[in-house]
């Protein structure tokens, strides 16, 4: 018992005496605002159970989720053996939808990893340097931004051909035009500021400045808004999967799953509501930790 | 030899209708370690002579030797940045809020090409009077004065030989204020520092300069020594409106 009040005491205590110590008492005292905010701590509970679902999807799932039983299809929900029912070719729901959590998981890292990174290039160089680098930056974030975002996406995709890798591509193509706008509102004022005059006053470089100095800074509205983004993300995935021009049959991603369960609706719901509620308690889940984040990392926060 | 050397320097910001003349024809020379100030009220441009020295107001013409140099226009180079540092007006917009003390230091000692930052660091801490125990802390746990003497030892990690102080105790307590100014007295003796001091508080300027220019809408109407100020002796009826208010009861009069 002493020993972890010593371990708390260390990580909340003023004076750091080492680099890590600093940084994993900053850490840990973010962790402690976040822990305070329920609804936070509910959602971060969703997603690390969405990624465990996804890590031991062989282990969980009662049923191999390509394997059909013509004889067994359209089961309803609690029939024996599969609590959430059959889809139109016999195959087991539930085991479909933790399968499908993989494909979900793999669609919104790869966006998340693709367009804040773009966004914030974009956004800061065009910010820092200014100029013409800063026009012809920003024109060409207008010109993505006035396409109506899901026929982009219909666009790319139709013309590289279906599957989910073109439709990351194509969603995070249309995802980043925010984030650079953001990234560039920010830096802007970050570059006025007497810090960044005090580290040029130090010789420092532009690319110095603009990954030291000016990235730390966004980084944090960014992941915050990249959250709050998630549940879009995932519904466009789900939206193109619908269209049939995302991930294909007979892949167990959960927007196809719907676009499946569309014909039935009427007499059979539930084979088009669970992947439903999937998509909705991951998105709800997705926005419930940004708005948490939201508390624990704004910029504003560094300087009470 | 003077260390700074001004000479009919006119600053602007904007172009064309919107063009502001915020430095007009200023001309004065800082010997080498002497320490020189720059009074006048807001937005007289005694801070945009700084920042035009700096190449932060990169739009100005007329003549700024350093060290017998010659500068041209916004860019500077490194040998530049060596020998001349600036200390911003207020410590709580002049660090980093996401870096920590040491990471200022550190960085900057290695932008100047410095070895052994490590001990460096320690010794820059030591000579500001903060003790190694604030070496790791984030600018949100350090009060302003902290924060300022964390900013002049940025300013002195590359070992300048000129301080510029952009109004350094404007924005502290007046006690911290004290404290920070017998800290820049301390330091100038120590290195043999040339500072050229901009403040709008005529008692600060008479505490630690040598001579100081009078600035009045962006012209310098009179430059003069510390003797005189102490004296009263103002040849300009500004200054001597100044003065005046500077020695009546007010809230800085104490």
């Amino acid at each position: 018992m002493s020993e972890t009040l010593t371990l708390r005491q260390w990580l909340l205590t003023d004076e750091p005496t080492s680099r890590r110590h600093a940084r994993l008492a900053s850490l840990y005292k973010g962790w402690l605002t976040l822990r305070g905010n329920t609804m936070a701590m509910f959602g971060l509970g969703i997603l690390v159970a969405l990624v465990l679902m996804a890590l031991f999807a062989p282990l969980i799932a009662p049923h191999d989720p390509y394997v059909q039983n013509l004889g067994n299809r359209l089961q309803p929900l609690g029939s024996p053996g599969h609590p959430f029912g059959t889809d139109s070719l016999g195959r087991d729901i539930l085991s479909r939808l933790i399968y499908g959590s993989r494909i979900t998981l793999y669609i919104v890292t790869l966006v998340a990893l693709i367009a804040p990174v773009a966004g914030l290039l974009v956004g800061t160089v065009a910010g820092y340097v200014g100029g013409w680098v800063d026009v012809i930056l920003m024109r060409v974030t207008d010109i993505f931004l006035a396409f109506p975002r899901l026929v982009l996406a219909l666009a790319f995709v139709a013309a590289l051909g279906a599957g989910i890798e073109n439709a990351v591509l194509a969603i995070s193509l249309t995802a980043w035009p925010p984030y650079a706008r953001m990234a560039r509102a920010e830096t802007l004022t970050i570059r006025a500021s007497d810090y960044i005059s005090a580290v040029r006053l130090q010789g420092a470089s532009p690319v110095r400045i603009i990954t030291r100095h000016i990235w730390p800074l966004c980084i944090s509205s960014l992941i915050v808004r990249v959250t709050l983004d998630m549940a879009g993300i995932i519904l466009a995935a789900a939206g193109l999967g619908f269209l049939g021009l995302g991930a294909q049959p007979p892949s167990p991603e959960w927007g196809a799953m719907i676009s499946e369960g569309r014909r039935f609706i009427l007499d059979h719901w539930w084979v088009a509501t669970m992947p439903g509620l999937a998509i909705f308690t991951v998105s709800l889940a997705f926005n419930l930790l940004g708005d948490g984040l939201r508390d624990v990392l704004d910029p504003k926060e560094g300087s009470q | 030899m003077s260390m700074i050397e001004i000479e009919g320097l006119n600053v602007w910001f904007g172009h064309g209708p919107d063009r502001v003349d915020a430095v007009r024809g200023a001309s004065f020379s800082v010997a080498r370690g002497e320490s020189f100030g720059l009074v006048g009220e807001s937005g007289s441009g005694k801070s945009t002579i700084l920042r035009a020295i700096t190449g932060l107001a990169p739009d100005w013409s007329g003549r700024v030797d350093i060290d017998g140099q010659a500068l041209a226009g916004g860019k500077r180079d490194r040998a530049f940045f060596r020998k001349v540092q600036m200390v911003f007006q207020d410590p709580y917009a002049s660090l980093h809020p996401r870096h920590s003390v040491d990471q200022v230091l550190s960085e900057t000692l290695h932008l100047h090409g410095i070895p052994d930052i490590d001990a460096r660091v320690r010794s820059l801490l030591d000579d500001v009077g903060l003790g190694g125990r604030f070496r790791f802390r984030y600018p949100h746990q350090l009060s302003g004065g902290q924060r300022q003497r964390v900013a002049i030892a940025r300013a002195l990690a590359g070992e300048p030989e000129i301080l510029l102080l952009d109004e350094p105790t404007s924005a502290l307590d007046v006690s911290v204020q004290a404290e920070i100014l017998n800290l820049l007295t301390d330091l100038r003796a120590e290195h043999g520092l040339t500072y050229l001091m901009v403040s709008h508080d005529l008692p600060v300027i008479g505490h630690m300069c040598d001579r100081l220019a009078v600035m009045k809408s962006g012209e310098i109407v009179e430059v003069m020594d510390v003797g005189a100020l102490r004296a009263m002796r103002a040849e300009h009826e500004y200054t001597r409106d100044l003065l005046a208010a500077s020695v009546a009861p007010g809230p800085h009069s104490a």
